[in-house]
């Protein structure tokens, strides 16, 4: 047993702390500072190295903006998140004992982590309301889904979820017909209904109109707080406007991170990405 | 939202109207031909409620085939090959009831395993000549083959058109077998010269008129069960896994078991419509497992509308209507008229006869508003309608 090995997140806590977790492995444990922990991060392509030492933590509640410029690893640090790209080096904890780089996609969506992708796709001849019926969290069996119809419970969290992100009045709505803002928002409706404790946001205004961009800003401040969310963004007028904590990226590792003012006055910062 | 329960399947507007339609006009021709004298020309031939019961046996095939393509995006080329092996198992019963009245008047061999000096049944026919053990063979072949057939496809993801050309390598193969004498289900000439269905003559009429009721029952109960499943959560999950499959194994479906099921389901249906098909025209051979059998079946179904179900029953009267017709007129045409169907639908009409109903159901009340109101309402959304 190597050192790092000796040292992970679950295991410190078991020997600094015997006997005082009520916590089942495999459970989310959020009763550590942060939600996420990545540590250290490499990640690398055909000797191209994607992200680099990348270190960061993200606590619960909190709504985190991540930029940088093209390159610079933002993707490849949501796909180490969600399972999709194994890390080279590194670790990455989902609260205090959920060890991400040994999790399935499947299993990591389960746990509590959701990703909205950048290009929407809902399904397109069945109304908003069902695709939130189809993105529920619950037994998803041929059997179950037979001869169980929604419940008036989970027909009031669909109603409630479309509220949220106030497509209530297309609750009826084929999504197909929705306008490109609605469906982006229908696809977070759909992240929602998984219940996650962290959402992963990838370019959510990407096309969207001045209005829809207002909306959508509103939108993820409200979900901060009860869920803690991570937006990749390019548009620095967007992120200024929900000011928020922002990490810059640059080179597969954090060149800055702190409120917006004093990211824009680094000159580091200004010297890579803004000021360009 | 759609709801649904066994309840509103059966009670909703769509099921009132179809169960309504079907009944009546089944209705209408049985009176006409029991109680109307033959000389008036108000009657209906023996022959017609005949062929009614064909069409209405069609209609459940084509259904069977929309569930799985119109709902669940399955192209299946194969969809004969179930309805024949339900012929089939009928067929076995039929010729177990001709007994010793056969040309050779062997009490328990059919004819042609005399003509072939076979002295006992083959052991795949023992049953057959219970009523009981026939039905469930009449779901189970069909079905269990389906489903074998099924697991092995939709396991190894294999879809689109690779999926639609090994259906059609399964039927051709099975024709191909059905042919041969050795396989014991009468080669070439297949199973005919039926005399009875559970004692009755299938040459009287009212033997006829009963079976024409049987099947507009089945096909009743077909499309209640198939309404059911549609409108419940499993049918919306179906349907997203025709518009995007791996999509929806991301939200955390086995979109396997969901095609699976569902194609299960439909070779079950398709096999019953073959069951009641034989009795009614007489005969069953290795022609019905025909590769161009197959997709006449895909031809009905795009002809009256996908993903409606009761789209398919029109489309399958329809075509089949008009090729009794033609046929008459100039045989030797119909392949291309049929070809040319399918051609014209597939250019201007993709969603079908209903498909077109909805267009011109939605101009006339868009033209009737703009009438009522003088001015055309702009900023009113137009009522949703799924895209093609």
């Amino acid at each position: 047993m190597n050192l790092r090995d000796t040292f992970r997140r679950d295991r410190v806590f078991d020997v600094v702390r015997p006997g005082t977790r009520t916590i089942k492995p495999g459970e989310l444990d959020t009763g550590g500072k942060y939600l996420l922990y990545m540590e250290n991060i490499t990640v690398s392509f055909d000797g191209f190295k994607a992200l680099n030492d990348l270190t960061l933590y993200i606590e619960p509640g909190e709504l985190r903006c991540i930029i940088g410029p093209n390159g610079a690893g933002k993707s490849t640090m949501m796909d180490v998140i969600t399972g999709k790209t194994r890390p080279d080096q590194g670790t990455c904890f989902f609260g205090q004992t959920l060890d991400l780089t040994r999790m399935s996609e499947t299993e990591i969506a389960g746990a509590g982590i959701g990703r909205k992708f950048q290009k929407p796709t809902v399904f397109p001849e069945h109304t908003a309301a069902e695709n939130l019926e189809l993105a529920m969290a619950g037994q998803k069996t041929t059997w179950h889904t037979l001869v169980h119809p929604l419940n008036g419970e989970q027909r009031d969290r669909i109603a409630a979820t479309l509220n949220t992100v106030g497509l209530l009045d297309r609750h009826d709505h084929v999504a197909g017909a929705l306008s490109h803002g609605q469906k982006q928002w229908l696809e977070i409706a759909m992240v929602l209904m998984q219940q996650p404790k962290l959402l992963l946001v990838d370019e959510p205004i990407a096309g969207m109109t001045r209005q829809e961009v207002e909306r959508t800003a509103e939108l993820l401040q409200q979900l901060a707080g009860e869920h803690s969310v991570v937006v990749v963004e390019h548009d620095m007028e967007f992120i200024r406007s929900i000011a928020s904590t922002v990490t810059v990226l640059h080179q597969g590792s954090v060149l800055a991170e702190g409120k917006m003012q004093d990211v824009q006055n680094d000159p580091k910062v200004i010297e890579v990405y803004l000021g360009e | 939202m759609r709801h649904s329960d066994l309840k509103t399947a059966l009670t909703d507007r769509a099921a009132r109207w179809f169960i309504g339609i079907l009944f009546g006009a089944v209705a209408l021709v049985v009176l006409l031909n029991q109680l109307i004298p033959a000389d008036s020309g108000l009657h209906v031939s023996s022959y017609t409620v005949t062929l009614l019961g064909k069409y209405l046996c069609y209609a459940l095939l084509a259904m069977a085939l929309d569930l799985v393509w119109g709902y669940c995006g399955i192209l299946s080329l194969g969809h004969g090959a179930f309805f024949a092996l339900g012929g089939y198992a009928m067929g076995m019963y039929l010729m177990r009831q001709i007994g010793d009245r056969g040309v050779y008047g062997n009490p328990v061999l059919p004819d042609f395993m005399v003509f072939l000096n076979w002295q006992e049944l083959p052991w795949y026919w023992l049953g057959s000549h219970s009523f009981l053990f026939t039905m469930v063979l009449i779901a189970l072949v069909p079905g269990l083959l389906a489903f074998v057939f099924g697991w092995l496809a939709f396991r190894s993801r294999v879809t689109g058109v690779y999926l639609s050309i090994i259906t059609q390598a399964l039927t051709y193969a099975l024709m191909l077998a059905f042919f041969r004498n050795e396989l014991g289900f009468g080669g070439n000439n297949g199973l005919t010269d039926f005399k009875d269905i559970l004692g009755f003559s299938l040459r009287e009429d009212s033997t006829r008129v009963a079976l024409l009721i049987a099947t507009a029952i089945a096909l009743a109960l077909a499309f209640v069960l198939c309404r059911y499943i549609t409108g419940s959560r499993m049918g919306r999950v179906v349907m997203a896994v025709r518009d995007g499959e791996s999509r929806a194994r991301f939200l955390g479906y086995r979109t396997e078991h969901y095609k699976l099921w569902i194609f299960t389901l439909s070779a079950v249906l398709a096999g019953i419509a073959g069951a009641l098909y034989v009795p009614q025209v007489g005969i069953i051979n290795p022609g019905e497992f025909s590769p161009l059998n197959s997709i006449e079946l895909v031809v009905w179904v795009a002809v009256g509308g996908r993903a409606t179900l009761y789209g398919a029953v029109i489309g399958a009267i329809l075509v089949n209507y008009g090729k009794t017709v033609f046929t008459g007129i100039m045989p030797e045409a119909w392949l291309f008229a049929l070809g040319g169907l399918f051609v014209a639908v597939t250019l201007f009409l993709p969603r079908g006869l209903v498909g077109l109903a909805d267009n011109v159901r939605q101009r006339l009340r868009k033209s009737d508003g703009n009438n009522s109101n003088g001015t055309a309402n702009d900023d009113q959304p137009e009522a949703p309608h799924e895209p093609a």
